[in-house]
């Protein structure tokens, strides 16, 4: 199946009646004169683990990044859980999001953890973890605290609650910033190349994290470049190439059996 | 076994310090002070001492109050360079290039003897409640040390505020905080803690800037020193009393400020 330009309309293909998380429809993002996004349609029901794939500068992180409105999308449809994030364009003709509680609100059920991890530097672990539910979400604060440690024990870093991020290891701040994701209980989990910025030997802890997330269940995006890791855990596979979606489908069909030459190309030079 | 370690520690770290050379410095300092007080006149202190401590207070709290509120307008100030479009960024530049530019000296006394000498020529103004303040000379005295503690700090939270890492302001974003929100938790701690250890040695300058409100005719500890010398026509003995209260003075607030610096453990980057 190629959906080259074409916005496929993703609710075409019902996947067991679940509801639609995450719905993007035609999107295209121009920097400039660059055109990054040319037309890219995404759909991710609960419980479906969708994985990104693509060559560097085909777009892909964009894509997840406009998905929270990070990046504002030139133009398109973003549902979220359903709602549709209302744009408008600006003085500028940027286009913006158009309500900003709406916005505030849409990001705060996404859980993003980044390739970098941007842990806020100047809060223990716990701080960081209880940051949004406290302050955003308005939990109480014990009850944060009680729901962050066991949190932190899930990435296995209880003893670390009142560390500093700047005296971590990579993949130890990588599972702190999953921790703080997941704190907001988020619809979906979004994942920008978490592993990208890690040291060879610390990828697999947290790639372990992410893949015990996707076997309970939790819907989420995930742009990365580790094949292996995107065969094991996701349930639909999108390759994009160039700002647009040139091949997708389930893991076996994307890595067994792809079609396009580009992707077979793709897969060759990365396994 | 640990509390011999730490004792061993500390014997060989005093004996470190206490170097041949150390002990002779200490030596001449001690002479220094034994030396002033047998061969100077210090006669003219209890005459003075209260005049002297009401001038120590007027100082210290002309130096907490100009540090303050300047640091709340450096704020706003750093933000709108570091942030702001052209409408708010150039005016806070051009504040900040202007109070960097000319002498402290020169603000005071156009605050002073210029809007000073406006105020009274207004009837309305005479009649208001400011007129009690207006009168006298200590408001001028803050106002020109705040503006120019703020200049100063401006330029130093611009750079701080620049320097939060992008991704941390981001991730924020991405959590569904409102600007405020992320300005209040993340943006503004953060830029503080940045610009901390540039707020120590900032505020001991705005401490030795103080005494030049003792041209507009505030009594601060540098004017009770200068009619010291007036009246007794001594020369250096109010002087080293006087530089010995502002070394003091200089070594609390560093001391004060090192104490707040250990207490963010933070690596910020």
């Amino acid at each position: 199946m190629s959906a080259v330009g074409v916005a496929v309309a993703p609710s075409s293909e019902a996947q067991d009646g679940a509801a639609e998380a995450i719905h993007v429809e035609n999107l295209h993002k121009k920097f400039g004169e660059l055109h990054v996004l040319k037309g890219v349609s995404l759909s991710a029901r609960d419980g479906e683990v969708i994985a990104i794939i693509g060559g560097s500068g085909s777009g892909k992180s964009t894509l997840l990044r406009c998905i929270n409105c990070l990046e504002n999308p030139t133009s398109g449809i973003i549902r979220v859980n359903g709602e549709e994030i209302k744009l408008r364009a600006d003085s500028h003709g940027h286009t913006v999001p158009a309500d900003r509680r709406q916005i505030e609100r849409i990001r705060s059920k996404l859980g993003m953890v980044f390739q970098n991890f941007n842990l806020w530097s100047h809060m223990t672990l716990i701080e960081n973890v209880i940051e949004v539910p406290v302050h955003v979400l308005g939990v109480k604060r014990d009850e944060a605290i009680a729901q962050a440690e066991k949190l932190l024990a899930r990435v296995g870093l209880a003893e670390k609650r009142d560390v500093y991020p700047a005296y971590l290891s990579g993949g130890q701040q990588q599972r702190a910033a999953i921790a703080r994701a997941l704190a907001i209980n988020p619809r979906v989990m979004l994942f920008d190349e978490p592993t990208s910025a890690l040291d060879p030997e610390l990828v697999g802890e947290v790639l372990k994290v992410i893949g015990d997330l996707a076997r309970e269940g939790r819907t989420m995006v995930l742009v990365t470049h580790e094949m292996k890791f995107a065969r094991e855990v996701a349930t639909h596979v999108v390759y994009l190439y160039n700002g647009l979606v040139e091949e997708e489908g389930p893991p076996e069909q994307i890595f067994g059996a792809p079609k396009s030459e580009r992707l077979k190309q793709f897969i060759r030079n990365i396994g | 076994m640990a509390s011999e370690t730490a004792i061993i520690n500390v014997v060989a770290r005093t004996s470190l310090w206490l170097q041949p050379h150390r002990i002779v410095l200490i030596l001449i300092a001690l002479g220094l002070v034994a030396g002033a007080v047998f061969f100077m006149r210090w006669d003219w202190l209890p005459q003075y001492y209260e005049m002297g401590l009401l001038g120590i207070w007027r100082s210290l709290w002309i130096l907490a109050v100009t540090c303050a509120l300047g640091f709340l307008f450096a704020v706003p100030l750093g933000l709108a360079q570091a942030t702001g479009s052209f409408w708010f960024a150039a005016p806070a530049k051009v504040f900040c290039t202007v109070i960097r530019g000319t002498p402290l000296l020169i603000q005071l006394w156009l605050l002073y003897y210029g809007l000073g000498s406006l105020f009274p020529q207004y009837p309305w103004i005479r009649e208001s409640w400011m007129w009690p303040y207006l009168r006298q000379a200590w408001p001028y005295g803050v106002l020109a040390l705040t503006l120019s503690f703020a200049g100063y700090e401006g330029e130093v939270m611009r750079g701080a505020f620049a320097g939060v890492p992008k991704g941390q302001l981001e991730a924020a974003r991405a959590f569904g905080m409102s600007r405020w929100k992320i300005f209040r938790r993340i943006w503004l701690p953060q830029a503080f803690y940045r610009a901390l250890p540039t707020l120590t040695g900032e505020t001991v300058l705005q401490l030795k800037s103080t005494p030049l409100v003792a041209t507009i005719s505030v009594i601060d500890i540098f004017a009770v020193s200068s009619k010291v010398r007036q009246d007794t026509y001594l020369t250096y003995e109010p002087l080293l009393l006087l530089a010995l209260i502002y070394m003091t003075i200089t070594g609390v607030l560093v001391f004060a400020f090192s104490r707040i610096e250990a207490r963010i453990p933070v690596k910020i980057g």
